[in-house]
C-alpha cells in the first residue's frame, strides 16, 4: 500500500511540474490529430506535444472560460472562434511569426468568423450531408428528404447524428430558410417535419462509420470524412449533397490568452500551415485543410474523392453552420427537446 | 439514565462526528459545496453562449414546469420535460426491480458456496466491471445487433426466423442498465446474506413453512438492509445515467441526465439545467428520507 | 427431530440456474471484446481473421497508454481514499443510539448519488479552476479527490450493511479481556468487517474507472482517462486498440487477483 501511495504522490508531483520548457498543450477533438505529424513536429523542434481530447465545442469553451485550463492551443469550430475572441479568451496572432500564413487558400482567408485570419488558423473543414447505402436505395441521394421524408426502403434504418446545430441547419435549409432562421413559418415546418420523420429513424448516434460499413444503418446524416471512411470499408456507401442546401463547417486553431508556451504555439501554427504537414493532417482525419498547395501531398484516394471534392453542381449549395443566438437558438433547443423527449 | 450512562452516550455521539468528519469534509469540498454554486446559478440569467450572467431571474425555474410555446408565446406545461422525467423514473424503477430479480439469486448462490469458494465467486462477478463502462456498453451492442451473436445463435437454433430488432430500443437500454448496475445490487445483498444464519431456514422448514413462506417470512425481512442499500445504489444513479442511454438507447429518447447535459451544452441554458438538477435533487432527497424513515420506523416497531 | 429433507435448506429453487445465466450474461460482452481485440481488420464489429495488430497499435499509441495509466492511478487513489473515509463514517454512524444529525450525515454521504454527474461536473469545473488559479497546482489530485467524493457512497453502503448485522458479543468479549479499543478494532472488528470493506473498495474502484463526465470537465492537460479518451473517439469510430488495452488490463487484473488469492491462502 505504501508503494502505491508513493506512486500516486510521484505521479501528482510529476504532472504538477509538467509545465517545463519545450512543451505544448493542444486541446482538440478526439482522434483528430495525425500522430505522424505530431511526431514530425516533435522531432523537428524538440517540443513535447501533449494532446487532450474534448468531445463538444461547448465543453471546451466552458473549460477554457473557467480559467487556468493549462492549454496553449484549442481547435474550436468556426462559429466559436468569435465567441472566444469576444470573451477575451484568445489572443490576436502576430502574423510576422507565421511565414506560412501566406499558404492559406484564398477562399479560407477572408472568412466570416475571422476576416484576414488574424485570430485563427485553418485545421480541417468539411460538409454535413447524407450517407446512403445505394444497395438499399437507388433513388436520388442528394436531398435531405433522406432523413426528413424518408423513402420507404430506408424507413427504420436511418440514423441522425445528435448534433443540434448541424441537423437543424439541414432541416432549416430543406424548409426553405437559412441557417439560424428566426422565421416562425420556416421553423414550424422544420419542427413538424422532424417530429413526423423521427418514428422512421433508428437512432441518433455518432458512430456512423462502423455502422454504415456493417450495414447496421442504411442511411445517416453524416460528415463527409466519415462518409469517405465508410465508403473505403464498404463500397456501397455513397455520400449525397442535399440540393436544398447542406452544412459547411471548419475547425480552426486558436491561441489562448493565458497560454504558457506561446513560442512553441507559434512554431506549431506555422508548422501546420506548411502544405506537406497540412496534407498529413488530412490524410489522417480525412477532411480538407484549407492550405493551398497541399493537394500535391494528399493521398491519392483523397484527391478525387467525391466526399472531399464536391461535384460542381452542388458546390454552391453549401451554407456555413454558425452558432445561433437569441430567438433562433430558442427555436432550436425547443424543437430539439421536443424531438428527443 | 445515570450520569455515567449519559456521559457514555455523549462520548458516542462525539466519536460519531469525529469518525464521519473526514468523509464529510471531502463531500463538502467536492460534492455538496459545488452544488451551492448550482443552486445560485439556477436563479441567474443564461449567457448568450452558455455560462451565466449575474442578473437575478426566475426563468430557469419557470422552465422546469412551464414553457412558452415557441410559436405563439402562450405559457403551457412543459410536457417535454415531464415526459423525459417520467421516462427516467420508470426506466430506473424497472432496472432496479430487474437487478433485484437476477441479483438476489446470484447473491444467494454466492453466499451459500463453501467459505473458500465464496471469495472466488465474488471476484468472478466483479471482474467484468474492471473493464470500462464504454467498452462494455459497446460490447453489449455488439452482441444484440441484428447480425450479432445473439440473433445469429437464435436464428441458427430456429427459435426465430427474422432477427429481433434490439439495438436502440428500451429493451436494449434496460439490458445495458441492468448489466451496469448489477454488482451494486449483488454486493450489498451478498454482504447481508453472508451473515445470515442458515439455521433459521432449518427452523422455518421444521415449522412446516413452504419454500415461498420461508423466502417471504424469513429470508426477505432479514436481508432487508441489503435490499435497501442495493435499491438506493441502483435506482438513483440510474436516474442520472448518461452514457448507457446515449449508446444503447440510440439517443432518440433522452433520460433526465442527457436532458440536463443538453442544457449545459448545446442548449446553452445553464440556469434551466441548474434548476432541473436542483429539482431532481430535492425530489430524490425527499423520496430517500421517506424511504429511510419508513424503514427505520418499521425496525423499531418490529 | 428434524425431518429428513430431500433438499439442502439453503437451496433456493432456480438460484443456481439464474446465477449461471447471470454469469454467462456478464462474461459474454467481455468475451466479445477479447475476441475482437485479436481481429485483423480495423473494425470492432466485423470479423476478419486473427492477428496481433491491435496490440501493436495500442503499444505504439502514447495517448492510449497515458490514458490507461491515468485511469489506474486515479481509480486506485480514489478507491483507497474513499474506502478509508467510508469505513470511518460507517463505524461512526452504526451500532450506536440514534443522535441528532444522523440523518444529515446519511444525506450528505448519499448526496453524490442523487445528482446527475453533469451537474457536479460543471460546479466542480468552477471550483477547481479557482483553486488552480490560486495555487498553480494542476496535478491528478483534483481528479482523485473528486472521484473519491462520488465513490464514498458506493464504499459506504456495503460496509454499513456488514456492520449493522455484526455480532457485538465478540467485541465485548475482547474488551472484557482487557484489549484496548485499538486492539479490539484491529483484531476483532476489522477482520469481521473485511468482506464489507473489500466489497466497498471494489465498488469504489470500478465506479471511478467508469467515470466520464466529471473527469471530462475537471481534467488538466494530459489527464485523459480511458473513458474520456474513448468519448473523444465516439465521433470518429472506435478502433479495436481500446479492446486490446482492455484485454491486457483484464489479464493484469486476473494475475493480480490470483496472486492476492494465493498469498492470503498461504498466510492462513
Amino acid at each position: 500500500m505504501k508503494t502505491l501511495l508513493g506512486a500516486v504522490a510521484l505521479m501528482m508531483a510529476g504532472t504538477a511540474l509538467a509545465h517545463a520548457e519545450g512543451e505544448l498543450f493542444l486541446y482538440n477533438w478526439g482522434n483528430y490529430t495525425s500522430p505522424d505529424m505530431i511526431k514530425k513536429f516533435e522531432d523537428k523542434y524538440q517540443v513535447k506535444v501533449t494532446i487532450t481530447d474534448f468531445d463538444s465545442n461547448d465543453t471546451a469553451l466552458a473549460k477554457v472560460e473557467a480559467g487556468a485550463s493549462g492549454f496553449d492551443l484549442v481547435v474550436p469550430s468556426a462559429g466559436f472562434v468569435g465567441i472566444y475572441a469576444e470573451k477575451g479568451l484568445i489572443q490576436k496572432l502576430d502574423l510576422s511569426k507565421l511565414p506560412n500564413h501566406k499558404n492559406i487558400a484564398p477562399e479560407w482567408l477572408d472568412v466570416a468568423w475571422d476576416p484576414g485570419r488574424e485570430w485563427s488558423v485553418p485545421w480541417q473543414w468539411g460538409s454535413t450531408g447524407m450517407s446512403v447505402n445505394v444497395k438499399d436505395y437507388a433513388g436520388d441521394i442528394n436531398t435531405s428528404d433522406i432523413f426528413l421524408n424518408p423513402p420507404a426502403e430506408l424507413e427504420g434504418k436511418i440514423n441522425v447524428i445528435p448534433e443540434m446545430g448541424d441537423v437543424l441547419a439541414l432541416a432549416t435549409m430543406w424548409a426553405g430558410g437559412t441557417v439560424c432562421s428566426e422565421d416562425p413559418e420556416v421553423m414550424k415546418k422544420v419542427r413538424d417535419a422532424l417530429l413526423a420523420a423521427k418514428p422512421k429513424w433508428m437512432s441518433m448516434d455518432y458512430s456512423t462509420v462502423e455502422k454504415m460499413i456493417n450495414h447496421d444503418y442504411a442511411a445517416t446524416v453524416d460528415w463527409n470524412g466519415s462518409a469517405m471512411r465508410a465508403r473505403l470499408g464498404n463500397p456501397d456507401v455513397a455520400y449525397g449533397y442535399p440540393k436544398e442546401g447542406y452544412g459547411l463547417w471548419m475547425d480552426n486553431v486558436v491561441l489562448l490568452s493565458d497560454a504558457k508556451n506561446v513560442d512553441n504555439a507559434y512554431l506549431f501554427l506555422d508548422f501546420i500551415m506548411d502544405p506537406e504537414n497540412a496534407a498529413m493532417l488530412s490524410a489522417f482525419a480525412r477532411y480538407g485543410n484549407g492550405i493551398a498547395g497541399s493537394d500535391a501531398f494528399m493521398p491519392e484516394d483523397m484527391k478525387t474523392a467525391p466526399e472531399i471534392v464536391p461535384p460542381a453542381e452542388f458546390a454552391a449549395k453549401g451554407q456555413f453552420v454558425t452558432v445561433c443566438t437569441g430567438k433562433a437558438l430558442e427555436y432550436q433547443t425547443a424543437i430539439w427537446t421536443e424531438l428527443q423527449k | 439514565m445515570s450520569p455515567a450512562e449519559e456521559t457514555a452516550v455523549r462520548d458516542q455521539v462525539r466519536s460519531a462526528w469525529y469518525l464521519s468528519a473526514p468523509a464529510l469534509a471531502v463531500l463538502t469540498l467536492a460534492a455538496v459545496g459545488p452544488l451551492l454554486i448550482v443552486l445560485v446559478y439556477s436563479f441567474l440569467t443564461p449567457g448568450t453562449h452558455g455560462n451565466i450572467e449575474w442578473i437575478f431571474s426566475l426563468e430557469g425555474w419557470r422552465g422546469v414546469l412551464f414553457e412558452y410555446d415557441i410559436f405563439d408565446d402562450t405559457l403551457k406545461l412543459a410536457d417535454g420535460n415531464l415526459t423525459i422525467f417520467w421516462r427516467s423514473v420508470k426506466l430506473s424503477f424497472v432496472t432496479t426491480v430487474l437487478t433485484f430479480i437476477v441479483g438476489f439469486p446470484t447473491a444467494w448462490f454466492i453466499a451459500t458456496r463453501p467459505t473458500k469458494a465464496r471469495a472466488a465467486w465474488l471476484f468472478l462477478i466483479t471482474i467484468p466491471f474492471w473493464t470500462n463502462l464504454l467498452i462494455r456498453t459497446f460490447a453489449i451492442n455488439q452482441i444484440i445487433r441484428n447480425e450479432g451473436v445473439l440473433n445469429t445463435l437464435l436464428l441458427k437454433a430456429g427459435v426465430i426466423s427474422t432477427p429481433i430488432q434490439l439495438t436502440y430500443t428500451d429493451t436494449a437500454l434496460l439490458i445495458g442498465m441492468v448489466y451496469v448496475y448489477l454488482p451494486l445490487m449483488v454486493l450489498p445483498l451478498f454482504a447481508t446474506i453472508d451473515r445470515f444464519d442458515m439455521r433459521l431456514l432449518e427452523a422455518g422448514y421444521d415449522l412446516y413453512a413452504s419454500r415461498w413462506q420461508v423466502l417471504r417470512r424469513v429470508i426477505l425481512p432479514i436481508i432487508k438492509p441489503g435490499i435497501i442499500a442495493g435499491s438506493i445504489l441502483v435506482f438513483i444513479p440510474c436516474l442520472g445515467a448518461y452514457v448507457t442511454p446515449r449508446i444503447l438507447g440510440g439517443g432518440k429518447n433522452m433520460m433526465i441526465g442527457n436532458f440536463i447535459e443538453l442544457q449545459f451544452g448545446q442548449g446553452k441554458n445553464w440556469p434551466l439545467g441548474a434548476a432541473l438538477s436542483v429539482a431532481l435533487l430535492v425530489i430524490v432527497t425527499i423520496a430517500l428520507l421517506v424511504y429511510v424513515r419508513t424503514i427505520s420506523g418499521e425496525r423499531k416497531n418490529g | 427431530m428434524a425431518r429428513r429433507r430431500d433438499f439442502a435448506v439453503n437451496d433456493l429453487p432456480g438460484a443456481t440456474l439464474i446465477s449461471m445465466l447471470v454469469f454467462i450474461g456478464l462474461y459474454a460482452p467481455i468475451l466479445v471484446l477479447i475476441v475482437y481485440s485479436f481481429n485483423a481488420g480495423d473494425s470492432v464489429a466485423k470479423w476478419q481473421g486473427w492477428s496481433l495488430d491491435w496490440y501493436r497499435t495500442a503499444w505504439a499509441n502514447d495517448e492510449v497508454k497515458a490514458a490507461t495509466w491515468v485511469s489506474l492511478v486515479v481509480a486506485t487513489g480514489a478507491a483507497v481514499l474513499s474506502t478509508a473515509l467510508a469505513t470511518m463514517a460507517a463505524l461512526g454512524t452504526t451500532r450506536r443510539p440514534a443522535f441528532r444529525g444522523q440523518t444529515f450525515i446519511y444525506v450528505m454521504i448519499n448526496q453524490p448519488l442523487m445528482v446527475p454527474e453533469i451537474v457536479t461536473a460543471v460546479a466542480l469545473l468552477l471550483v477547481t479552476a479557482a483553486i488552480k488559479k490560486a495555487t498553480g497546482y494542476s496535478g491528478l489530485g483534483y481528479l482523485i479527490v473528486a472521484h473519491a467524493a462520488f465513490c464514498i457512497p458506493f464504499a459506504y453502503l456495503p460496509i454499513r450493511a456488514r456492520l449493522e448485522g455484526m455480532d457485538l458479543t465478540l467485541e465485548t468479549a475482547a474488551s472484557d479481556l482487557y484489549a484496548s479499543r485499538w486492539q479490539t478494532f484491529r483484531r476483532v472488528t476489522l477482520p469481521l468487517l473485511m468482506p464489507g470493506i473489500l466489497a466497498g473498495a471494489m465498488l469504489a474502484f470500478v465506479t471511478s474507472l467508469d467515470d466520464v463526465v466529471i473527469t471530462e470537465f475537471i481534467k488538466s492537460p494530459g489527464q485523459d482517462t480511458l473513458p474520456t479518451y474513448m468519448l473523444g473517439q465516439l465521433r470518429r469510430a472506435m478502433k479495436p486498440d481500446v479492446n486490446a488495452i482492455s484485454t491486457l488490463l483484464l489479464a493484469l487484473t486476473l494475475v493480480l487477483l490470483s496472486a492476492f488469492f494465493l498469498l492470503t491462502r498461504n498466510r492462513k
